[in-house]
């Protein structure tokens, strides 16, 4: 028995439930305890990975977060305490992991991930997990694992529906999937649109669950086929992800030939001026006669509601335009600016002239009024 | 033909429901399939280009062809971590 074997550690009785399953075993336990991952965000989705990845005895574990833990965090990170609001996650994360599991080591990564340390980075382990929470940060990862030749676990959520796959080399990747970003400000973040707190440990402990198998090398893993998870309804579907010929980072004629930014396209030019937040109330200020029509939905207006509001709904907004003036002037606004770019933009379609955007929604006017406030 | 429209995430939002039953010309494809769904909701449009079709479990292209009965899932990508 060497000494620095798990049986030398005298680490058996903690892993006895994995030593009792025949695909783990001692064998398995081992490999998990050589293995490095890298876990990219630690948030929503990479805290219960992180939970499940140390108790599970991976050897080391990367820790790879810029941020600080925020209240809002905590209705899904449950790796944070009350206590660790305004702390660094990636100390209160290896504060967590280490208590969990001594024997786990752990590099707390304060950083985001960028062009220049991607590759970097993601040499240094084994398996990468996606928990990030912005398209160019799965693009640069997908490109990074695909140079470093390292298979990556992505997840991805919003509101009640979740994603999870594996891209590796060989097989489809996130490129294959998604092949371009959305264009800026058309998909909502959790942050905008809200997630079900439950949801990332689903899809989180799905992550994990996959990272795992990649390590020990058993089971089929989810290489190929995108699950797709429906929390509201009960639901889970997947999907056959080919690899597509055409894919410009592995197809038949690669145009990208290392990491680099992947910026979502700005959207097409609105036709219709746009206000700021810091000068909205002072644009109402010199026009009296305008009104805001707040575009978003019921529920929302527990955010509280702009001055000199009308409200119709983006989701019936088609139906009842013919109750709004087309001379008559509208500052179009919604909570942080995607649909009511859609609202305004059809306004001015069905004819109306006197319309105004507000850019970045009532949420960023809310942040600089205090009035109501920001969630 | 009948084809049944299965809805997630954003996409499901727009529409309203999670699966929707479109009637297309005999030789429609799967881009026939959204463009009849963003004709009637023009909110769809800002996510054309990022958005993926997948016929019976399967991602395709616009361009392949739907038949009676199929199931056409429309996927919109999401960041969300
Ligand atoms: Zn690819």
């Amino acid at each position: 028995m060497s000494a620095d074997s798990l049986a030398g550690r005298r680490e058996l009785r903690r892993y006895s439930r994995h030593l009792l399953i025949p695909e783990v075993g001692l064998a398995g336990q081992e490999k998990l305890s050589r293995a490095r991952v890298l876990v990219v965000g630690a948030g929503g989705l990479g805290t219960p990975v992180l939970q499940y990845l140390a108790a599970a005895g991976v050897g080391r574990i990367g820790i790879m977060d810029d941020d600080v833990v925020d209240e809002t965090n905590l209705q899904r990170q449950v790796i944070y305490a009350t206590s660790d609001i305004g702390r660094p996650k990636v100390v209160a994360a290896t504060e967590r992991v280490a208590a969990l599991n001594p024997h786990v080591g752990v590099d707390p990564i304060p950083r985001r991930l960028d062009v220049s340390n991607a590759r970097a980075l993601v040499r240094l382990y084994d398996v990468v997990v996606d928990a990030t929470d912005s398209f160019g940060a799965r693009y640069l990862i997908n490109d990074a694992c695909y140079f470093e030749s390292r298979p990556h676990v992505y997840g991805s959520i919003f509101r009640f529906d979740g994603q999870v796959s594996v891209f590796q080399r060989g097989g489809p990747c996130y490129r294959c999937l998604f092949p371009e970003p959305p264009p800026e400000g058309t998909v909502p973040t959790c942050a905008e649109g809200g997630v079900l707190g439950v949801l990332a440990g689903i899809v989180g402990t799905w992550q994990a669950n996959e990272a795992l198998k990649l390590i020990l090398g058993i089971g089929a893993s989810l290489a190929g086929r995108l699950l797709v998870i429906d929390a509201l309804d009960a639901r889970s579907r997947e999907f056959v992800v080919a690899s597509d010929p055409d894919c410009p980072l592995h197809g038949t004629h690669p145009t990208i030939l290392d990491v680099s930014d992947v910026v979502p396209r700005p959207q097409a030019p609105l036709g219709v001026p746009e206000l700021e937040a810091a000068n909205f109330e002072a644009f109402l200020e010199e026009h009296p006669e305008a009104i805001v029509l707040d575009v978003r939905e019921p529920h929302e207006a527990v955010l509280g509601a702009p001055p000199h509001a009308r409200a119709i709904p983006a989701s019936i907004l088609e139906s009842h335009m013919h109750e709004l003036d087309s001379a008559q002037t509208y500052v179009v606004a919604c909570r942080v600016g995607a649909r009511s770019r859609w609202a305004v933009q059809r306004l001015h379609d069905a004819g109306f002239r006197r319309l105004y955007h507000l850019r970045g929604g009532l949420l960023e006017y809310a942040a600089l009024q205090e009035r109501f406030e920001a969630f | 033909m009948r084809v049944r429209v299965l809805t997630f995430a954003g996409i499901r939002e727009i529409v309203g429901e999670p699966s929707r039953t479109l009637a297309l010309p005999e030789g429609a494809t799967a881009a026939d399939a959204w463009n009849a769904l963003a004709g009637e909701f023009p909110a769809l449009a800002a996510i054309a280009g990022s958005t993926r079709l997948a016929r019976n479990g399967a991602f395709i292209d616009g361009s392949a062809a739907l038949r009676e009965g199929d199931e056409l899932a429309v996927l919109p990508p999401f960041g969300g971590g």
